[in-house]
């Protein structure tokens, strides 16, 4: 009696935490299924050449993707242009250089860059990097690509620094003493040894860094002025995907053919950080394997 | 031949409170195979790593005493520390090769201390010959190093210490991790090397030791116990611990 009972519990567990694991797929497939459908609904109306091709984002009449798709990318890569370089030397710092009181309190401190909302992040755009940008270069206002690209970079910064910390702290500190004992100095060592041997690492941390950046709304729909356009540089205003969808969701009319089109360019958008996503996590696990 | 190359007087070495080297003084003859031995612990590879500074990237080690490479004072503020490496080589216990070719893990070094570029593969070549491994390796000079067998990578370390034509070579047991083979071969390319370079071994295998060697550093808890040639460590020492310690009795 008591041990059929016991039996009948340890099913209903099983069950239990079997359907919270399908639940999460089930939710990642309907997400999946819902933007690919309504997507297939918007391509009846418009034709896929006219979605690559043109090149102005004019709703209700001309829905070009192109606009877009270099905006978010002139933000994002823009962002991965002034992070890379500071992320990958401020791990190599923590990890080869600093003191390890230094380390003791630097390190929390850029992983608490994380959690400041992205909001705030966007409303720090507004009064303090735009105006600087336009006093900088003599503009009228500064709600640019650039004021975008610095701020996401702001936000990637902790994810990027994070990851390539591990990566460097999992390079064998062997062949650190194999560089130093043949008489390399440590900028040596760390150049030419520990940085090639950490790269599938910082690989992944570029990666993931440049998947947030692609996702980010809040900040980018705040700081970059919003225009929707093919921006020509860095000082244009620009719309990236993301913040098209939030503008416009809002006051979309039901089922129409703007309705749908902000359904496709949110699956394009999926599709891209999930390559974005995919990469990264390839490389981070080449590396896990690799130290194992 | 009696040439003093490399010396250590009065030196104390301590790792935060705990004292690892107590007063050593020892002097090592050019040419010459000198094997460290001792129990683990005693302190002979912390002394192989002072020569060549390796101690400098441990914050909490604290070094009293002075080092001697010829007339160079090794800890003297003025004297670079990649000057003194490049004199004084180091093979290590594991086998550590880059993770680069074969050939870039001989260019590497000789790339930081600008040899000529045109001089490079020639170097290259000799130091492997010197190492008896260029027959295995020539035609794959740009395969991995990881790709090699250990013993092969542990020669490799050896031919990347080689090629930069150092004073000195400091091997902290490099043998312990290959097979008898593999060690053997080690061994004759170490009888080889000391006509040009000064040898200086830590090994805990007695057998290696009266091999090798031509004299022997008996260590003990951070002291220096006896030093003498190597025929009279293993069958006349003096002192108790160390016929104690080459009976077999501890260690």
């Amino acid at each position: 009696m008591d041990a059929s009972r016991r039996e009948q519990i340890d099913r209903l567990n099983k069950f239990l935490f079997k359907s919270t694991g399908l639940l999460t797929i089930t939710l990642l497939g309907g997400i999946f299924l819902m933007l690919f459908s309504n997507s297939v609904l918007f391509f009846l109306d418009v034709s896929p050449v006219d979605f690559f091709t043109g090149s102005q984002w004019d709703p209700d009449t001309k829905y070009s993707f192109l606009p877009l798709l270099v905006s978010t990318f002139l933000v994002a890569v823009g962002s991965m242009i002034i992070a890379v370089p500071l992320g990958i030397f401020t791990a190599a710092y923590l990890s080869e250089l600093a003191p390890r009181k230094v380390q003791m309190i630097l390190k929390p401190i850029i992983e608490m860059l994380a959690a400041i909302p992205s909001v705030a992040i966007g409303f720090l755009g507004i009064v303090l990097v735009g105006p600087g940008l336009a006093s900088i270069f003599g503009i009228q206002n500064g709600l640019n690509a650039l004021n975008g690209a610095i701020l996401l970079a702001v936000m990637a910064l902790p994810t990027i620094v994070t990851i390539s910390e591990d990566a460097i702290n999992a390079v064998p500190k062997s062949h650190r003493e194999a560089s130093l004992a043949l008489g390399a100095n440590q900028w040596e060592t760390l150049f030419r040894v520990t940085i090639p041997a950490a790269s599938p690492g910082l690989i992944a941390a570029v990666m993931l860094g440049l998947g947030r950046a692609l996702g980010e709304t809040m900040t980018v729909l705040m700081a970059t002025g919003n225009a929707a356009a093919i921006p020509e540089g860095f000082l244009d205003s620009v719309r990236t995907i993301t913040a098209t969808i939030a503008i416009e969701m809002g006051e979309v009319p039901y089922q129409t053919t703007h309705y749908y089109a902000l359904f496709a360019i949110a699956a394009f958008l999926f599709l891209i950080t999930l390559v974005v996503n995919f990469t990264g996590e390839y490389f981070a696990n080449r590396l896990r394997k690799f130290h194992s | 031949m009696n040439t003093i190359k490399l010396r250590a007087e009065n030196l104390n070495l301590s790792f935060g409170k705990k004292q690892i080297l107590k007063n050593i003084n020892i002097e090592f003859q050019e040419n010459q195979v000198t094997s460290l031995i001792g129990p683990s612990g005693c302190g002979k590879s912390t002394l192989l790593r002072s020569f060549n500074r390796m101690h400098d990237l441990s914050p909490d080690a604290k070094i009293d005493g002075n080092l001697y490479l010829d007339d160079l004072d090794l800890y003297a503020k003025k004297n670079s520390v990649t000057d003194i490496r490049k004199r004084i080589g180091m093979v290590f216990q594991k086998p550590n090769p880059l993770p680069k070719s074969i050939y870039e893990n001989l260019s590497y070094a000789l790339h930081i201390h600008n040899y000529p570029k045109q001089e490079i593969p020639d170097l290259i070549e000799k130091a492997l010959k010197e190492s008896f491994l260029w027959d295995e390796v020539k035609d794959e000079l740009k395969k991995p190093a990881v790709k090699l067998s250990g013993g092969q990578q542990q020669r490799l370390c050896i031919a990347r210490t080689v090629v930069l034509r150092p004073e000195v070579i400091l091997m902290d047991e490099p043998c312990s991790a290959l097979d008898p083979i593999s060690t053997k071969k080690i061994e004759d390319l170490i009888l080889r090397l000391k006509k040009d370079f000064t040898i200086i071994i830590v090994t805990h295998n007695m057998q290696q030791a009266q091999r090798i060697s031509d004299k022997v550093a008996f260590m003990y808890l951070g002291e220096l116990i006896e030093y003498d040639t190597c025929h009279t460590i293993f069958n006349n020492p003096k002192n108790e611990l160390t016929q104690h310690y080459i009976g077999g009795h501890f260690g």
